[in-house]
């Protein structure tokens, strides 16, 4: 009795401190960007952060406008949605209802090796094959841009797209499916008209989460979009993302500088828009209709 | 709750030891040390100096940060470090307080093109305005009938500086510019866009291929033309010190300026002092 209870203490004394580590440094992240983001706003003020059209923030004067680059990741995000999410939809609804156990168990590990692909991969391959594709096939000055961007980001976030909704697809209690088909529905009727809608919030949430997936990637990104902060015109123009110009200046912008705090600040917006669809997400994942 | 109490105590012994051996200075005794803060465009000259410079000699430490060079001179004159490295001259007050700027090194960027791009020259104004973005396409400079794309660096680049330094003051770089990370990969999206134009650093130009560098007011970037003042998209580099330097700091200076230093400047892709 006594050594059970022994063995209970030192299990948990052993790991606890491992779990507190891992809180603790997410603590710190969180205090650090925020404090350091924060500050900004004594030295611009926010209006001009948040709606000044201009990013130039090594001219003289400087300018801290970041709609350019809030608007260049809603738009490679949204191009690369638009092509993931028919392609990760159709691709869950074949694997979890269509296909036989042989090719299921085919397909599955695959999609699993293409979400373990450095992302710098994909920007490799986007850079070598895609850019100059994007340029011949458009008739463009340049491939370098927002679409090229949400092509590459397309094929990053499906594993996670299509994933998730077969995992909601599956869990769809086989009952519904039964009755479906007792009243007559065919197959492909009863993918329709039950299966699916009965998984929307977890194809929902697949969604979301792809999105945010989508938001933060960087290092791809910046490798194919061209990275110039304007406030794109079409899916063709060139555009920088909140990721790629944090990634591209923090290295040599000054310490303590309006320039470092703003990339910061830049940070808190990430974090707290990732955070809120994560939490999203996750909510439409618990909520279970049956 | 006896677990949880020596948990967290667990917890922030871990976190001490890993930062203390993170954060842990260097165990060997020094001797002598100084500080060289600036710009960031002299940044890998001075870094491979000190590093070549402390393997020969153990108990010196040179430290080596960057920052720009007004930071720099800002803190040479705050009495916060001992060398300022930079790529702008003094300016009269900063003379006035006894400051003395020594010539390290010459910079040069080259505005680069397409192999296919007939263009072989333009004037600095020509530079100027296409970067600018008013002049948008080849025919307004005698080339063919292509769209410009104008390719840039990040603006926190030593290479970009000198460019806009050189080039484009007081107007800025065309928001619409597609901007590079590096040398490296401007010259790769130059080799494979005919329509572009951008600017790598002289000493880059010789590893890079399909690309070619055109001639500014009639000049072609080459050592002799950087060295004799010709071409016109080149700068001193420079150390400076508050009064003349003593110690460590000369001795540092002089090794930068010796024909070893002046090997490190090249490898480093700059230019050498005539």
């Amino acid at each position: 009795m006594k050594g059970r209870i022994r063995l209970k203490l030192s299990g948990k004394v052993l790991t606890f401190p491992f779990a507190l580590v891992s809180i603790l440094s997410v603590l710190f992240i969180f205090t650090f960007v925020f404090t350091q983001g924060l500050s900004l706003f004594s030295k611009i003020s926010p209006l001009d952060f948040f709606f000044n059209l201009t990013w130039r923030p090594t001219a003289t004067p400087p300018s801290f406008g970041i709609i350019a680059l809030v608007l260049g990741s809603l738009l490679v995000t949204s191009l690369a949605l638009l092509i993931s999410v028919p392609l990760g939809l159709l691709g869950a609804i074949y694997i979890a209802e269509i296909a036989n156990p042989k090719i299921k168990e085919l397909l599955k590990p695959v999609m699993e090796i293409l979400a373990g692909i450095p992302s710098v991969v994909y920007g490799f391959f986007g850079l070598k094959v895609l850019v100059p594709l994007v340029q011949k096939t458009f008739g463009l000055p340049t491939g370098e841009t927002a679409l090229t961007g949400g092509i590459v980001l397309s094929i990053m976030v499906l594993p996670t797209i299509l994933s998730i909704s077969e995992d909601a697809i599956s869990s769809v209690p086989v009952d519904y499916k039964e009755a479906s088909l007792a009243l007559g529905a065919t197959r492909w009727r009863t993918i329709r008209s039950v299966t699916v809608p009965a998984a929307a919030s977890g194809i929902v949430a697949a969604v979301i989460l792809g999105f945010g997936r989508a938001v933060g990637e960087t290092i791809a990104v910046m490798m194919v979009t061209g990275g110039a902060p304007i406030i794109p015109t079409s899916i063709f123009s060139p555009v920088r993302t909140m990721t790629q110009t944090i990634a591209a200046e923090m290295g040599e912008a000054v310490f303590g500088s309006t320039h470092y705090n703003a990339l910061f600040a830049i940070g808190i917006v990430l974090f707290i828009s990732t955070l809120v669809l994560n939490l999203f997400a996750l909510r439409l994942i618990k909520k279970k209709k049956w | 709750m006896k677990a949880t109490t020596v948990g967290i105590i667990a917890a922030i012994v871990l976190v001490g030891v890993i930062s203390a051996i993170l954060l842990r200075s260097s165990p060997t005794a020094i001797t002598r040390s100084i500080q060289v803060r600036g710009s960031t465009t002299v940044l890998p000259i001075a870094q491979a100096a000190a590093e070549a410079w402390m393997d020969d000699h153990p108990g010196d430490s040179i430290i080596v940060e960057g920052g720009g060079s007004g930071v720099g001179i800002a803190s040479l004159i705050d009495g916060t470090c001992d060398i300022a490295i930079s790529s702008r001259t003094l300016k009269g007050e900063e003379k006035q307080k006894g400051l003395i700027e020594h010539e390290i090194a010459l910079d040069a960027v080259c505005v680069v093109v397409n192999s296919s791009n007939p263009v072989e020259g333009l004037t600095l104004e020509q530079v100027r305005r296409i970067f600018k973005g008013e002049i948008t396409n080849w025919r307004e400079v005698g080339g063919p009938d292509l769209e410009i794309v104008v390719y840039t660096r990040e603006s926190t680049s030593g290479t970009y500086e000198t460019f806009e330094t050189k080039v484009m003051k007081p107007d800025n770089i065309t928001l619409r510019a597609l901007t590079k990370i590096s040398n490296g990969e401007m010259a790769h999206a130059i080799s494979g866009n005919p329509n572009g134009i951008g600017y790598v650093g002289i000493g880059f130009l010789a590893q890079a291929r399909d690309i070619k560098a055109l001639k500014i007011n009639g000049v072609a970037p080459t050592i002799e033309t950087v060295q004799n003042g010709t071409y016109p998209i080149s700068r001193f580099l420079y150390m400076i010190t508050k009064g003349q330097p003593e110690g460590l700091a000369k001795d540092f200076i002089d090794f930068v300026k010796s024909s070893a230093g002046q090997k490190i400047v090249e490898e480093r892709g700059f230019v050498k002092l005539p």
